[in-house]
């Protein structure tokens, strides 16, 4: 029998979910409306919400100062590449560990998980020593390597709870009707999942955009994407708040629109397997 | 051609063996049914001669030429899967059109087999649907149309029919059974439904733990079986096994009566008891008999509608040229 629920206790839930989704809505929004501010309102105590003289100034400025477009092409180029070729690698993974398993990968997956636990720190100077010699510093080549090996493990596990979900029958259908490796993968596993391939890939390129660590610690000027851009109005002097909140909005818009228009795919591969 | 034959071939998952050493041949154009309850290795032996798991030691033969290690597109062989293991993103026709596809048929001799293959299995108009459109029956139809298009040289059905309801069950089976009659090809149908063995078989190989029981035709495993496995398994309702001082009596460690072999009367018999549940199914009436005397309950299948409610005395006599006598190993004494 389904639940009754009061229309008392409906009020009172709607008003909580509203209360939560305002609360982690409330940073963007100021970001938002701060980025339209002068300096000086911007930083006023009390703080102006909505009744202050709105400018485009400060976006005027930011893309005056930096070129924006070449840190957005770099974010592109930075996230689209370091998923497209994290995919390749994970996708034979995935499918070895969900239909092949070993006697070990159940650890191997757990391990590949727990160099998601350590800290980025550990690792930055050995990291930092090895592009220095390679010459992979402030380029677009090495972002997306160290960006893909981060996040690899994300993209493996992901792929992996999908394929588990197709049943082997299916696969094993396509082996009795002749198809060869190739094409079980091509034309049979890859077109089931892809729904799954969809929301990873999704999930992927938003983490690889909001990557932070990395992209401030091994890039300077060439290859640093909006992050960087971002950063480089963040100053412990100076009046830049409106500047900063002005190219915070326009490094987060294109994500953000993209997630917006994604986030049925989006919900649905982070619950993926949860219920069936 | 789809003669097959397994040449003591065993299977191991681990330090568990499944398949004990089994030797087996299935002529060209049979049709063989494995039967065994659940567990007993018949979907494992069918998988071994699909190719789908690999043999731990033996051999296995397909039309003379060792198939042990020739992967399971090359076997020439067909499957139907019991969970239809259809692609749920192709329409029907590319369904069945896809392993012709893996073979590299030009496109119109696909579209000519693929449209002669729905045609026979009346699926002409659904060749646009996805299977997510279809109902269970169709869907089967659908697997069996992707195995006949390849024209294979044996066609393996994995319980192809338990996932439909009883009365498309029925109706599938027969046309299972005309289609065999239609191809003339090897069919190995699994099922742990003794029923469907005992219809569509031309063979049933009885398995059990990993062993065959017995091999042959389904009213030589009706009426001779070889040993009480066989003879509890085959046959529905299960035969009667009486052990103890009556089955003595007959020099035999068990003695065997099929339910339908057990005459009653309300005067005079062998075993004298009270009538416990009946099972009325029109045709015939299942009735289960305590108080006999015996430490097991006799059940009796009587023809037509029987009068007889619960707590009724009764007298059984089994027809004694129907009687089965095993001795202590659980074999059948000639």
């Amino acid at each position: 029998m389904a639940r009754k629920v009061s229309t008392r206790r409906k009020a009172v839930n709607t008003g909580i979910a509203w209360t939560v989704g305002l609360l982690i809505f409330f940073p963007i929004l100021w970001t938002v409306l701060t980025s339209f501010k002068t300096e000086a309102q911007a930083i006023a105590d009390p703080p102006i919400w909505f009744n202050f003289h709105w400018t485009l100034e400060n976006y005027v400025t930011v893309q005056e100062r930096s070129n924006y477009f070449r840190h957005f092409w770099n974010s592109v180029v930075i996230s689209v590449g370091s998923t497209l070729i994290g995919l390749a690698i994970a996708v034979p993974a995935a499918w070895a560990m969900a239909f092949v398993p070993g006697k070990r990968t159940k650890d191997l997956l757990m391990w590949m998980l727990s160099t998601k636990m350590l800290p980025p720190v550990g690792v930055l100077v050995p990291i930092y020593l090895l592009f220095q010699r390679f010459g992979l510093l402030d380029t677009q080549v090495g972002l997306i390597i160290v960006l893909t090996l981060i996040n690899l493990p994300i993209i493996v596990w992901m792929l992996y709870t999908y394929f588990r979900e197709i049943p082997v029958d299916i696969l094993e259908a396509a082996r009795m009707d002749g198809a060869g490796l190739k094409d079980e993968v091509i034309s049979v596993l890859l077109p089931m999942a892809v729904p799954g391939m969809a929301s990873t890939v999704l999930l992927n390129i938003i983490l690889a955009w909001n990557e932070a660590f990395w992209t401030l610690n091994l890039t300077a000027a060439k290859a640093a994407p909006l992050t960087a851009f971002i950063a480089s109005y963040s100053s412990p002097e100076g009046l830049f708040y409106a500047k900063l909140s002005a190219a915070s909005t326009m490094a987060i818009a294109p994500i953000l629109i993209m997630g917006w228009f994604s986030q049925k795919q989006l919900v649905r591969g982070l619950t993926f397997g949860a219920v069936k | 051609m789809g003669r097959i034959t397994l040449d003591k071939v065993t299977k191991s998952f681990g330090e568990v063996q499944v398949i004990p050493p089994l030797d087996l041949t299935i002529d060209d154009g049979e049709f063989v049914v494995f039967v065994g309850p659940s567990g007993c290795g018949k979907s494992t032996l069918l998988r071994l001669i699909a190719g789908l798991e690999d043999i731990t030691s033996g051999q296995i033969r397909i039309d003379r030429e060792d198939a042990t290690h020739v992967p399971p597109a090359k076997r020439g062989l067909a499957m139907v899967f019991q969970s239809y293991a259809l692609y749920p993103h192709m329409s029907v026709r590319k369904n069945i059109a896809f392993p012709l596809k893996m073979a590299k048929m030009d496109a119109a001799e696909r579209d000519k087999r693929v449209d002669y293959a729905a045609s026979v299995l009346n699926l002409t108009d659904y060749l646009d649907r996805r299977p997510g459109q279809l109902s269970g029956g169709q869907r089967q139809r659908v697997a069996i149309g992707r195995a006949i298009v390849r024209e294979p040289a044996a066609f393996l059905f994995d319980e192809p029919l338990s996932n439909l309801d009883a009365a498309l069950r029925v109706n599938m089976r027969l046309e299972i059974s005309e289609l065999h009659n239609t191809l003339k090809t090897t069919m190995v149908y699994v099922t742990h439904d003794q029923v469907e063995a005992m219809t569509m078989a031309d063979k049933i190989v009885v398995l059990h733990a990993g062993r065959i029981e017995q091999v042959g035709s389904p009213l030589e495993l009706y009426h001779t079986p070889r040993n009480t496995f066989v003879a509890g398994f085959i046959g529905s309702p299960k035969m009667n096994l009486i052990e103890g001082p009556e089955a003595a009596k007959h020099a035999a460690h068990t003695i065997g009566i099929r339910p339908e072999h057990l005459d009653t009367s309300a005067e005079a018999g062998t075993w004298e008891g009270r009538v416990g549940v009946s099972e009325h199914l029109g045709s015939d009436t299942f009735f289960h008999v305590h108080d006999t005397g015996l430490a097991e309950t006799l059940t009796v299948r009587a023809s037509g509608e029987v009068a007889l409610r619960h707590g009724d005395r009764i007298f059984l006599t089994p027809q004694m040229d129907k009687l089965h006598r095993f001795d202590a190993e659980g074999l059948r004494i000639a």
